[in-house]
């Protein structure tokens, strides 16, 4: 690696956790009702809301009742969203004419941004008005995270309640993230990006023309507003096509430092506010780390072949292997890979460079992370959920290896909880499966192929993936705006979303009945490095051993065949 | 429990015959993951038959199919075996529960009736030479009775109306003496009966964590088989085909069918092992509840002590000499049959140097020792000795108008605060000296409390001394902490405080009323030769009456957790290298890059996916040994024993079927099978 390189990721690192430590601790006062700084304002204004809502703040749910929420809000979002995309050629604030989204498009963007995944199967600057952008995307984007973090923190309350059933109030908990997580992050996340020259307007589209003579049309809007929320609740849907390789979404090196890190800041410091909660925040450490060591290895393997490149191209005639094409160069490579690592680690599926143009190994990556479960680091809140399942698994397998039926945080885990913990992991991984083994042998999958080949297999795969991930992310190259691919894809976001967050707030809800063992030489402990390491081996055994036949007809046979001479 | 080695070898002929008989899918079915293998080797059958149909060569469907047959056969003979052991002992149990008949007793007569017929509340006569018909209490009458049958034990126990030693059990037998006994289970929920249950394993239900673990392979069978279905659409796509044999291969060895196939084997021991130590377990429940256990409330008298306390020295009273003192002391205890009256003459014999003397011949009237008194002691033709408690000899002296010596006094106290009884002796109306009767902690218990505190359980030694004396014995054996003064409703408390701490709490008992506090604790021992309502409250019975086996009892409950764990980490991490052997063979043809997979070099496709087949078979043979033994337990914290178990079985798990895969190809290739 050269020296640059790693300074470069080195400081995004540093700088990471110089952030997210503090966010962990001011995220644990905001859930656990302790003073911020913000509460002269907000305290009203949350008082506000409940009135003005019906809430009854002081009422707290039982799992039952939380997830029945869960639900609600998320199909009234889905159901709104679907309404204002199928309409927006009559609403307001449509400078450019677009006319309204076709049902199937429409169901499946509404389902996308709702269930945090952001798939995008338009393309934004020609699609969507700027009401639908702010009023409907960007809304959701606000909604879909908080969603995600609630959720979790309904888990955490139920792994650290003895014997009680309630695990909280939802809208109290939504209101929460919203007003005082959320939303300061993204003010000063949008500031900041807008001061490296993010556009922030509702002027019509610009048309200049070029220096050779053409006409060229500059697509406008309210793109900084977005951006922040974009990143920050690991949505990752962007307002222009190119994602954030276009460069009035990302327009600097420092913008680019700036998003990178607004991905990751919220799921870190979620696991800080994780180890606050359960009250040793060595709980929250080991996860962190098990999730940086994934990272880790994802990170120097995409590097690594990217590094490498395609070795056609040297023998092509070029001065080095290096494939940069569908990078961008303005960033460099180290750049593009770390934003791609980032990007599919979080569930955030926000780009900076064509996935589909990675290397057989670079796009292998992204694709794996995706498949583990988005729990390396994940989405905000999803990816720790998602985690914590991993955590009940590896202490129910290996945990028993100490002679103690195993127990969590001092919580006996029983077949109720590995039932659901189970049912986490096997409904994202049966609907990558399934939909992507329909697609490849039907023509209505098949024929929204680009590439032939191995790599038109994890096209397939990795659209599916990044679907049930709720990653959103694209490899490109697979024309997406299909019935088929609309329909299954909403499917597989939707079953990907709920099919997780189903048994977890089930497992928060038994967890939260459970009494709590006292721990002693005998417990298996759930803190040291030892426990970090047995976590990785669990989610890379169980994650990958799932989809290696699968990975091995896709990436794998690429790579190899790419190094022998043959690319698709 | 010695088994002849005939008897040995009769197991394991029956053990493959009910291998056989096993493979019934309506039973089979209950072990979900073997089950899916039956299905598989059904499916590769046909496909054989269709080959030779064909005309085709079958020899390599047909080997797959015979290995997917020998996976069953191999898992449904772990259990098998396990279940063998258990049978035997039913079968002997069983003789001695038929056709017994018994003495009912109606009115002022009896009839003769068959055992069968008894219900609850019957009453009957039971003489010696006969066996007693069912599990009862005696109401009226002492016997000896021969309790081998139950538990092994020739040595035969008094069983008597009222007390703690009323309660007798249906097959056992009346050697001398009568008694009345009333009925208090009905034919079929008799002792003898449940055991039988227990032992033939017939009414075996999983565990709890063996539930959860069913759950969690069962799922991971689900991914394997959408892994699996989900590969022929992708090999379609890739221009491959692949043939159901060979899916099915790859399947079966992708479940976790190692686990899956011992997991009953391994519970089964696991209740084995405690009856083996003559523990009956209610339910294999218990036996898990064992190995979560961090409190243990264990009765000091029998377990950390030896049963009964033993004279160490004589302390006389200023002015008395040491011999007069061991000289008084041992003829007040001659006829004294009590261990602690032995205990005294033995040591004025080994200090002084005292020859035993014949009572008879001294004219001497021995008084034993009443409730009403409190004291024992001999009359001699000119001395009157007596020997007592500290109260009881004050109350005694003070009717004789006399006095204790105030420095006797304080030799009592120093006594019982060093944990010992002091037992005064008088002569004439004159104390003098007191005998220092002490508690004997039993050889190595301090080793074992150290180890269990290092295994993270607590150890609380229950007594009824008073706290003084408790606390010193207690720091003596090393035990956490001390209940004195023990009464039934205080361990009851004790044990609720614990429970309410989120400890789990074992402990034994004998008493009636001890039964409140073994129903409340999490593992109850209760001693075979306690009461009826002890063993009903109780969810472990000790045939043998030993209450340290309790910690015996807490190490095979953490054992066979360890085994569990420990085999299903070797399971899943043997998936590992099967997928190397298998994948790579599968694409080759389409895609020959993918041979740089084959990092064990196998020889061809076939060979691979046969490696790994027949690896996947015989490991579950091999392992079928330590899953019935259970594996090495030491006592260690958890962190260590972790760290052992998982360079074993986890690092293990991932090597083993590495080597195991490749030889078993050189193998092959030599032989000409693939």
């Amino acid at each position: 690696m050269k020296n640059m390189d790693f300074l470069q990721i080195a400081i995004f690192f540093i700088a990471l956790l110089l952030l997210a430590i503090p966010l962990g601790r001011y995220m644990t006062k905001v859930y656990e009702k302790e003073k911020t700084c913000p509460d002269k304002i907000l305290l009203p204004l949350e008082k506000l809301i409940y009135r003005l809502a019906g809430i009854d703040a002081n009422c707290k749910m039982n799992w039952r009742e939380y997830l029945a929420a869960v639900l609600c809000f998320n199909l009234i979002g889905i159901l709104v969203l679907f309404l204002i995309l199928l309409l927006q050629g009559v609403l307001p604030l449509n400078p450019q004419g677009f006319a309204g989204l076709k049902w199937d498009l429409a169901l499946n963007t509404a389902v996308s941004f709702v269930t945090n995944t952001n798939w995008q199967a338009y393309s934004g600057e020609s699609t969507m008005s700027y009401l639908s952008q702010m009023t409907g995307l960007t809304v959701q984007n606000f909604l879909s995270a908080a969603t995600g973090m609630v959720v979790v923190i309904a888990l955490i309350r139920g792994l650290r309640r003895r014997e009680g059933n309630t695990i909280g109030n939802f809208w109290v908990d939504l209101v929460r993230t919203i007003l005082w997580i959320l939303l300061p992050l993204s003010i000063v996340g949008a500031v900041l990006l807008a001061s490296q020259g993010v556009i922030q307007n509702f002027s019509h589209y610009l048309t200049y023309t070029t220096i050779n003579g053409g006409q060229q049309t500059l697509a406008m809007g309210p793109v900084a507003s977005q951006e922040a929320i974009k990143m920050l609740g690991t949505n990752g849907g962007g307002f222009m096509n190119a994602n954030s390789a276009h460069p009035f979404e990302n327009p600097t090196p420092f913008s680019n430092l700036l998003e990178m890190l607004f991905i990751f800041l919220i799921p870190v410091g979620l696991t800080l506010t994780f180890g606050r909660m359960t009250g040793n925040i060595k709980q929250g450490k080991v996860i962190l780390a098990a999730m940086l060591i994934l990272f880790a290895l994802g990170l120097s393997v995409c590097y690594g072949a990217e590094d490498s490149g395609n070795p056609l191209l040297q023998s092509a005639g070029t001065s080095n292997s290096l494939s940069m094409e569908g990078k961008d160069v303005r960033f460099g490579l180290v750049n593009d890979t770390l934003f791609t690592t980032i990007t599919t680690a979080a569930s955030c599926g926000a780009v900076n460079n064509m996935h589909d143009s990675l290397t057989p190994m670079g796009g292998f990556i992204p694709m794996l992370q995706i498949m583990l479960g988005e729990v390396v680091f994940g989405g905000v809140g999803s990816g720790l959920y998602g985690m914590l399942v991993f955590v009940i698994l590896t202490v129910f397998i290996v945990g028993l290896m100490v002679g103690r039926t195993p127990e969590y945080l001092g919580k006996k885990i029983e077949s109720r909880e590995i039932k659901m913990a189970t049912l986490a992991v096997l409904v994202p991984a049966a609907t990558i499966l399934l939909f992507s083994a329909t697609a490849a042998v039907t023509p209505a999958g098949t024929s929204s192929i680009a590439n032939p080949g191995p790599h038109g297999l994890s096209e397939i795969l990795y659209a599916f993936a990044s679907g049930a991930g709720n990653n959103g992310s694209a490899f490109a190259g697979l024309n997406a705006n299909t019935l088929f691919f609309n329909l299954g894809m909403a499917l597989a976001m939707l079953t990907g979303r709920f099919g997780v967050i189903i048994p977890v707030l089930a497992i928060a809800g038994s967890m939260a009945a459970k009494k709590t063992v006292a721990a002693n030489a005998g417990t298996f402990e759930t803190t040291g490095p030892l426990f970090a390491g047995l976590l990785v081996g669990v989610v890379l055994i169980i994650g990958a051993l799932t989809f290696f036949p699968a990975l091995a007809l896709g990436p794998i046979v690429e790579h190899f065949l790419m190094w022998g001479g043959k690319v698709f | 429990m010695n088994e002849s080695s005939s008897g040995h070898s009769s197991l394991y002929a029956d053990a493959v015959k009910e291998s056989f008989i096993k493979l019934n899918p309506q039973t089979l079915w209950r072990n979900p993951i073997i089950f899916v293998v039956e299905v598989l080797a059904v499916i590769t059958t046909c496909f054989m038959i269709k080959d030779i149909a064909g005309g085709k060569s079958f020899w390599f469907d047909g080997q797959i199919s015979f290995w997917l047959w020998l996976t069953v056969l191999f898992a449904n003979f772990a259990e098998a075996l396990a279940e063998g052991r258990g049978k035997a002992q039913a079968a002997a149990l069983r003789k001695t529960r038929s056709e017994t008949s018994a003495k009912k007793i109606l009115g002022d007569t009896w009839t003769e009736v068959s055992a069968a017929t008894l219900k609850k509340g019957d009453i009957v006569l039971v003489e010696a030479g006969i066996t007693i018909p069912g599990d009862g209490e005696v109401i009226e009458g002492v016997a000896s009775v021969d309790e081998s049958a139950i538990t092994g034990e020739s040595a035969p126990v008094i069983r008597e109306s009222g007390g703690d030693r009323s309660s007798v059990t249906g097959g056992t037998k009346v050697l001398s003496d009568w008694i009345k006994v009333k009925i208090t289970a009905n034919p079929g929920e008799t002792f003898l009966d449940r055991m039988i249950h227990l032992v033939e394993g017939a009414r075996r239900q999983k565990t709890p964590n063996e539930i959860a673990l069913t759950i969690l392979l069962l799922g991971l069978t689900i991914i394997f088989v959408l892994a699996v279905a989900t590969l022929e659409p992708f090999a379609l796509y890739s221009g491959t085909k692949l043939t159901i044999p060979v899916l099915a291969a790859l399947l079966v060895c992708l479940i976790p069918t190692t686990i899956g196939g011992l997991l009953s084997a391994i519970g089964i021991a696991g209740m084995d092992r405690v009856l083996k130590r003559n523990v009956l377990a209610m339910s294999g429940r218990a036996i898990e509840a064992a190995g979560d256990v961090d409190v243990l409330l264990l009765d000091k008298t029998g377990t950390i002590t030896l049963g009964n306390r033993m004279a160490t020295a004589f302390w006389p009273a200023p002015g008395i000499s040491e011999e007069r003192l061991a000289d008084a002391a041992q003829l007040s205890s001659l006829a004294d049959e009590t261990p602690e009256g032995r205990s005294i003459v033995v040591l004025a014999k080994e200090k002084y140097k005292l020859r035993e003397r014949d009572i008879s011949g001294l004219g001497a009237k021995f008084i034993p020792f009443s409730a009403h008194t409190r004291m024992s002691g001999v009359d001699l033709p000119d001395r009157v000795i007596r020997k007592g408690a500290l109260d009881a000899i004050e109350k005694y002296l003070m009717s004789q108008h006399s006095q204790l010596d105030p420095e006797l006094k304080s030799i009592v106290e120093d006594i019982a605060k060093k944990g010992g009884t002091p037992l005064v002796v008088t002569e004439d109306s004159k104390a003098l000296g007191v005998i220092y009767l002490k508690d004997i902690v039993k050889g190595g218990m301090k080793e074992r409390f150290t180890q269990l505190r290092r295994m993270g359980i607590k150890t609380i030694m229950i007594t009824g001394d008073n706290p003084l004396t408790a606390a010193a014995i207690a720091a003596e054996a090393g035990v956490d902490d001390f209940l004195a003064e023990a009464t039934p409703e205080a361990k009851l408390k004790l044990i609720r405080q614990y429970q309410a701490d989120g400890h789990l709490v074992a402990m034994t008992g004998d008493g009636t009323n001890d039964a409140p506090a073994l129903a409340q604790s999490d593992v109850g021992v209760a001693m075979n030769s306690g009461t009826q309502a002890a063993k009903e409250a109780g969810n472990m019975v000790d045939l043998d009456s030993n209450p340290t086996k309790l910690i015996e009892v807490v190490e095979i409950g953490k054992q066979l957790l360890m085994t569990r764990g420990s085999l299903t980490t070797f399971s899943i991490a043997n998936d590992v290298a099967k997928y190397f052997a298998i994948i790579p063979a599968l694409f080759t043809i389409t895609y020959p890059q993918l041979e740089v997979l084959n990092i064990m070099h196998l020889a061809t496709a076939q060979s691979a996916i046969l490696s790994a087949v027949i690896f996947n078979a015989l490991i579950l043979v091999a392992l079928v040994p330590l899953a019935l033994r259970g594996i090495t337990y030491r006592p260690l914290g958890a962190a260590v024993i972790l760290r052992r178990n998982l360079l074993i079985y986890g690092l293990g798990g991932l090597m083993a079927p590495f080597l195991g895969i490749k030889l078993i190809d050189l193998l092959l290739v030599v032989m000409g099978l693939a």
